[in-house]
């Protein structure tokens, strides 16, 4: 198989003007003939399926969810990027362009993230004009905040609770198509499997999650918007039905699945608690703006944090990287929080977390300001554990947040199955090795509002669709292997729930391929995960039956999914002999400890081909080559 | 800690349902409610029973897919808390907790504790939204808003469309609901031009749907996760009386 990734020719900033031109469009009469099948309603989604049906195409979309404004996307907290320059701070399409490529340590597509940046300003325009109601100064413009390492004011927010406003926006788009009859909603579903016909993404299965009914439906094309696989470590900031099935189902039936390994670990989320916790929860990072991050310079000090002066705490952030301080990007601030708890530095009852502090800031500024401007994360923060922010320092620990990786994709957001495309967090395409925050909102509207309508139609106007319905041999096929295996799982009746299958295999993905690898740890991790699969389809016990409401039968599958997802993940952190953003290899590091990339060897993005579950995945490269950005080893120093 | 929990199990729309009392042990109280009911729902399965039914998903309070009556309260007893988000050090070793789904005529229950709110959807389908399709917009600082507005729009957008409301009112009614999305667009510029359209549609589709009136309980307000105000209660009805005068 050739990769091909269709990068339009020409100058980086001219390639979407020219690629918009070339393409095919398709006539305003003829779009209601087709009909658009999207699985999953966050941003990317939503702002597809109302972009979409907007255009005049039928669409069909489907959620987990109760209701398409609860997708996870409405968890995001601190805030969307655009290239703006409100500020008139020295931002630029280009500088935005620079600072993503940069911060996705040299492993994305130039020409997409510059697309990326271009569409940014579109976005916040379009969602000001949608209600969404941004931050804004006394004098009625739009709020900007510096987010996440950025040395411009950037980002656009709305409150703690951005994702929640530009979801409910796209959400609100969508609703006002359903009015319309262009869009319908089947919710409580979820995508059991892909249908091709004559090699093209015809339709999918579903089972009803309130029936249990298995359901066909076919289109023109699907999308999958389903989301990051982040879940797979068990305990992460994800929401609880966020799952890798979807794309899973779809890399089995063809679709490459690129740089699984690439994961990013969140540094501020409130730290475990104990065992019988379900998630972990983030505050977002503009905490790090005023906070400041230490531990005591002892180990196993048990002082309370009051007790220990000022001489005798390490501010480790800010000693290391004098220029980002408690500022510097993802990976950094989540590596170095792991360095010294490793260090037996950490505080907490479990010892598995570190102090941010808000003392001093509460001195310069006063209570009030520190009030306004983190209000609801302090809240959220003493809900959850019980402490007072204002009292004593901030607890924070590193959790499995955001997925780099996802289905490959070409620059029409087509994977390797022809007429599946998949947008937003599910595919791999614009963050290469590290998000920078604010960044995945901007790519899962981008995806949504500005690129698949285009992408889409070019798709449509240059292929020749038959007319295929749910009555064909192919659906009917599908529809008795999905429950063949649902059958499956419930008659193994063994000794262990699928949760507690869930929780050894995240265990062991946490030890062996979390915040940092290595290669001895990665090989052993290869050699658990086949067993502990195996013991599985031996020994989970499903209670209740297919044909109804059965959280257990609903999680059985996902856990069987991730049994094997989690295989390719760890072949590809172990492919990887190289350190870069949220991947950092033991071997492969700095005298200073830093991650040491090898662009000699590993400047592509890996894609793999489904062989059998059993068997090895055959791994193709997509070279990354960069024309405009400067290579450099990242520094922050 | 170790708790006896009453929690209502009803196997399907039309089943009858009832209470059933359960034993959890060794809870820790630094868990969520409904971790703690996740930790139900293992020793079930153990034993091969079926797990309680109950709805959540991002499990940090802004999702709004999370319901729950607990002890007689929607959300349970803190203030300002999904269930998702209250802790279990809220409660006592030994305590008795009765737990309900949200009940409502507009809230068909699906099984267990789950029950169906697409009502919400589908009063915010008849007008919940500006009509505005993707590639119009102008520069997002066209139009100022002044600081105040901005705040006043985004305290109403705030709501997570639980349902808390209406599971608490004695009515049934989803005006605080309503009110919440009616009030952030007649807030902002954007929602100018559809505003009366807005109101008059939403508000016929919430009677449709079968949801009470307002009788001013005030039970709405102090169930909200999101402490939504009855002002917005206030202001739904004033933009229906407008709306109604000037669509006459």
């Amino acid at each position: 198989m050739k990769l091909d990734s269709k990068i339009p020719s020409g100058p980086v900033e001219k390639k979407w003007d020219k690629h918009r031109f070339d393409i095919k469009l398709v006539n305003p009469a003829n779009k209601r003939k087709f009909e658009v099948l999207i699985v999953g309603t966050g941003l990317a989604g939503s702002s597809a399926a109302a972009s979409l049906a907007e255009l005049g195409y039928n669409v069909k979309v489907f959620c987990i969810q109760d209701s398409p404004r609860r997708a996870h996307s409405i968890a995001a907290q601190g805030g969307i990027n655009a290239a703006k320059n409100y500020p008139n701070d020295g931002d630029s399409i280009w500088r935005l362009f620079y600072d993503t490529v940069k911060g996705g340590d040299f492993r994305s597509r130039e020409a997409n993230v510059y697309r990326l940046a271009q569409i940014s300003n579109n976005i916040i325009d379009h969602c000001v004009a949608l209600g969404v109601p941004f931050a804004r100064e006394y004098g009625g413009t739009l709020a900007n905040r510096s987010f996440g390492g950025a040395q411009v004011s950037r980002t656009f927010y709305a409150r703690g609770q951005t994702g929640q406003q530009l979801l409910l926006g796209a959400y609100s788009a969508l609703m006002r198509q359903v009015a319309a009859g262009q869009v319908k909603i089947f919710p409580r579903r979820e995508m059991m499997d892909l249908i091709l016909v004559d090699g093209a993404a015809r339709g999918i299965i579903c089972r009803n999650l309130v029936t249990g009914a298995l359901e066909s439906y076919c289109g023109d094309a699907v999308l999958l918007c389903t989301g990051g696989y982040g879940n797979v470590f068990y305990l992460s900031t994800n929401a609880l039905a966020s799952n890798v099935s979807a794309t899973w189902r779809a890399h089995k039936k063809g679709a490459l699945f690129a740089n699984p390994c690439f994961t990013q670990i969140h540094p501020t989320c409130i730290p475990v608690s104990g065992g019988q916790q379900s998630k972990l929860t983030l505050m977002s990072e503009s905490l790090r703006n005023d906070g400041r991050v230490w531990v005591p310079k002892k180990a196993n000090d048990k002082r309370s944090p009051q007790a220990i002066p000022e001489a005798e705490r390490d501010y480790y952030l800010e000693r290391k990287y004098p220029n980002f301080g408690n500022l510097v990007p993802r990976d950094v601030a989540s590596r170095n929080a792991k360095q010294v708890i490793d260090d037996g530095r950490g505080v907490g009852r479990t010892g598995l977390s570190v102090y941010l502090d808000f003392a001093d800031a509460i001195k310069r500024m006063g209570l009030n300001v520190i009030r306004e401007k983190y209000g609801n994360l302090f809240d959220m923060y003493r809900h959850i554990t019980g402490e007072d922010p204002y009292q004593i320092p901030m607890r924070i620990y590193p959790a499995v947040h955001y997925a780099m990786g996802g289905l490959w994709v070409d620059y029409n957001l087509m994977t390797t199955i022809t007429g599946l495309f998949c947008l937003g967090e599910a595919n791999f395409s614009d963050h290469g090795a590290n998000r920078l925050g604010a960044s995945a909102l901007m790519q899962g509207l981008a995806d949504g509002y500005f690129i698949i309508p285009y992408t889409l139609g070019n798709y449509f106007a240059g292929s020749k669709l038959g007319k295929v319905e749910t009555g064909h041999a192919s659906f009917k096929e599908a529809e008795k292997a999905v429950s063949a295996g649902i059958q499956r799982l419930l008659a193994i009746k063994g000794k262990r729930t699928p949760a507690d299958f869930h929780k050894e295999l995240g265990a062991l993905l946490w030890d062996k391929c979390g915040m940092s690898r290595n290669d001895k740890g990665l090989k052993e991790l290869l050699a658990q995960i086949p067993q502990l699969r195996e013991e599985f389809w031996k020994n989970v016990n499903v209670t209740g039956s297919g044909a109804e409401f059965n959280m257990t039968l609903e999680r059985a599958g996902r856990v069987a999914d991730y049994l094997e997802f989690a295989q390719l993940l760890a072949k590809d952190a172990r492919e990887r002999r190289e350190s870069c953003g949220g991947h950092f290899r033991e071997e492969y590091q700095t005298e200073d400890g830093e991650a040491k990339r090898d662009d000699n060897n590993f400047s592509h993005v890996a894609a793999w081909e489904f062989t059998g579950t059993e068997g090895e995945p055959i791994l193709h490269k997509e070279p990354l080559e960069f024309e405009n950005v400067h290579v450099a080893q990242r520094s922050y120093a | 800690m170790n708790l006896t929990l009453r929690i209502w199990r009803q196997n399907g729309p039309t089943a009858q349902g009832r209470l059933v009392e359960y034993r959890v042990e060794d809870i820790s109280p630094d868990i969520s409610f409904l971790e703690m009911l996740d930790v139900l729902n293992e020793n079930l399965a153990k034993k091969g029973e079926q797990s309680v039914a109950f709805d959540s998903d991002c499990r940090e309070g802004i999702c709004g897919m999370c319901s729950l009556v607990i002890n007689g309260q929607a959300h349970g007893p803190e203030r300002a808390t999904a269930t998702c988000q209250l802790h279990m050090r809220k409660f006592k070793d030994g305590d008795i907790i009765t737990v309900e789904p949200f009940r409502a005529k507009a809230f068909p229950s699906v099984k267990d504790l789950v029950v169906d709110r697409s009502a919400f959807d589908r009063v915010l389908a008849a007008g919940g939204f500006i009509s505005v399709n993707t590639g119009n917009a102008v520069d997002g600082n066209a139009v100022l808003i002044s600081k105040d507005r901005a705040e006043r729009a985004m305290d109403a957008a705030a709501c997570i469309g639980c349902g808390a409301c209406v599971a608490a009112c004695p009515n049934a009614s989803a005006m605080l609901f309503v009110s919440a999305k009616v009030s952030q667009y007649s807030l902002l510029p954007q929602g100018q031009p559809e505003r009366e359209k807005r109101v008059l549609a939403m508000r016929k589709a919430m009677d449709a749907e079968g949801f009470g009136n307002c009788s001013n309980e005030t039970e709405c307000e102090a169930a909200c996760p999101k402490e939504i105000k009855m002002s917005n209660i206030a202001r739904l009805n004033r933009e229906y009386l407008r709306a109604t005068l000037l669509s006459e």
